[in-house]
């Protein structure tokens, strides 16, 4: 529990970065048309996949010689490789389509 | 100095991340914003390659090896996805990203087991936090799959007492990770992996008794649950842009979901908890047998061609029949002949919100032919006829005068009020809310059964015939 202090203590300044970030995305989203929904709920979906940096620096501080850990970290790259492009490609090919009917 | 450059490029990145995100939240800005996301996302990446790590063997072919193949099955799968498939596509999507955390917080966790690397009290904790987040945004997003693609029946995968199972398993996985937290910074891999698997079961049992109509609820939800995973793995790799991103997503989805619990006039405990399925079945067997009158596509056909007003009201079927070019074929044609040809569009209709206004868009029907919910109650005592396609709990008037219905208290498209309504339906079967709908014995009501792209083609043909 001690340990649980003191993260909190020297991470003060996480802390901070953590609620004011909540705040942030609670407000970029208030206010949005429904027809919308979609589209930002699919591009939200690829910001997430942010988590791949993760399984990159996983393979990068692998050593050359542990399989395991290799081609666990490329699953991961992999897997959130489809997510980023395969989720922002969706999302444009959606928004694509409100564009056109504007002419 | 290239460890401030990638820095810097990853405070643009995040900034990129939040401006992408708000522009997407308006019509004109949004494909500006989601090209800004989708370049924040690539130098954050590429940044990533480059920033020093001491000592580290990099294994660089391993990750563009990945990265490619990861990126062309994406890029492929979101390039031959059917518009209609869509919500589906996006839930796999996400899902897949809830695996590459639980990747990440496994082979760590692994790591630490063995005594390869000490972590501390603090990051053994954000590290269960992920594997158990992860794991269960990613089969729940399975499963939400499942049921969107009719791979997955409701009835069958929801058990009796549903809930109190789920309360169960939920307070079982908590119960577990606090013992696996407490018993100090080297737990063994056996209960790593045994939490893995309960929270993967219990991302299934989750999803399982929420109906079909409130997947796109349930995806936004597990949507943000990615999106905190990927936050939690941030804390664990010191990367800011993880962090930032991760929790934006977190809200931004949590937010989102509360959204779309509003257009449904529900609460989110209730979508969780309300578990359609049950009380109605008992229901139906009470009410006595009820006749719904049909109409042939001939005789449509001519009260089509002789109203001055038309109001498609389109549903999930329009989106399963993959009609919606047809129905743009049938607005040309009775337009021509002096038609006015309007479509109602249900904030929820179809499996996610605006899925219609995207099915809509991509056979070109013009922007102003589409109704939001109040116009067209406004318009419909004015208009002589209304077709619902594929459509049912939207425009189910239980939601008015039937205080047990489920619907109950949602608005819907009062289509009622028109002068004629036809439904096209495959059978007689209820919506994926599970219940019955009035509207259907309705005595303005006809209904036309069948597939609706076949119908609708016969029904286009026999509309030409008429034009002579």
């Amino acid at each position: 529990m001690e340990s649980i202090f003191l993260f909190l203590d020297e991470n003060l300044l996480l802390i901070y970065l953590l609620i004011f970030t909540i705040i942030l995305g609670f407000e970029l989203i208030s206010n949005v048309p429904t027809i919308l929904h979609t589209p930002l709920m699919s591009g939200a979906n690829a910001i997430s996949g942010v988590v791949i940096i993760g399984a990159i620096l996983l393979i990068r501080n692998a050593d050359p010689t542990d399989y395991l850990t290799l081609s666990l970290g490329a699953l991961g790259v992999v897997l959130g490789m489809i997510n980023v492009v395969g989720g922002f490609a969706v999302t444009n090919r959606m928004l694509k389509m409100f564009n056109k009917k504007k002419k | 100095m290239l460890i401030t450059t990638v820095n810097i490029t990853y405070l643009l990145g995040a900034v990129a991340f939040a401006i992408g995100l708000r522009q997407m939240s308006t019509p004109a800005t949004a494909r500006k914003g989601n090209l800004l996301a989708t370049i924040g996302m690539s130098v954050a990446i590429l940044a990533t390659l480059f920033l020093p790590i001491e000592g580290a063997d990099n294994n660089y072919i391993w990750i563009m090896g990945a990265m490619i193949l990861g990126g062309i099955i994406g890029y492929i799968s979101a390039i031959k996805i059917e518009m209609t498939a869509m919500p589906q596509m996006v839930s796999v999507f996400n899902g897949l990203g809830g695996a590459c955390a639980v990747v990440l917080a496994y082979t760590e966790l692994s790591h630490v087991s063995i005594g390869r690397i000490a972590a501390s009290q603090a990051q053994l904790l954000i590290l269960l936090l992920t594997l158990l987040i992860g794991a269960v945004a990613f089969t729940g997003s399975m499963l939400a799959y499942g049921k969107l693609q009719g791979l997955v029946d409701d009835r069958k995968v929801t058990l009796p007492s549903h809930n109190l199972i789920n309360v169960v398993i939920l307070a079982f996985l908590l119960g577990l990770a606090t013992f696996i937290f407490l018993s100090g910074t080297q737990p063994g891999l056996v209960w790593i992996s045994t939490l893995l698997a309960v929270s993967l079961l219990y991302g299934l049992s989750f999803v399982a008794p929420i109906g079909g109509a409130d997947m796109p609820v349930v995806i936004s939800l597990l949507n943000a649950f990615t999106g905190l995973s990927a936050a939690a793995a941030g804390l664990i790799y010191d990367n800011n842009i993880m962090m930032v991103g991760g929790i934006l997503v977190g809200s931004a989805g949590i937010i989102l979901t509360v959204v779309m619990c509003r257009a449904m006039n529900r609460s989110l405990a209730n979508v969780l908890i309300g578990g359609f399925g049950e009380n109605n079945k008992k229901k139906k067997e009470k009410g006595e047998k009820q006749v719904a009158k049909e109409i042939t596509c001939a005789d449509l056909a001519v009260q089509l061609y002789y109203s001055s007003t038309v109001m498609v009201v389109p549903g999930y079927g329009l989106a399963v029949a993959q009609a919606q070019k047809v129905v743009k074929r049938m607005d040309n044609l009775l337009s021509a002949n002096g038609v006015d040809v309007t479509y109602a569009i249900h904030p929820v209709a179809g499996r996610m919100p605006g899925h219609m206004n995207v099915l809509l868009a991509e056979a070109d029907v013009p922007y102003p032919k589409l109704l939001d919910m109040e116009d067209a109650n406004e318009a419909m005592a004015n208009t002589d006829m209304v077709i619902v396609i594929g459509a049912n709990d939207v425009v189910n008037p239980a939601a008015y005068d039937d205080p047990a219905s489920p619907v109950y208290g949602m608005p819907v498209i009062n289509v009622w009020e028109a002068k004629n309504v036809v439904v096209l339906k495959r059978s007689m079967n209820p919506g994926y809310a599970g219940i019955q709908n009035q509207l259907f014995f309705h005595h303005k009501t006809r209904m036309l059964f069948g597939d609706a792209k076949n119908t609708l083609e016969e029904l286009n043909d026999e509309i030409k015939t008429l034009e002579g």
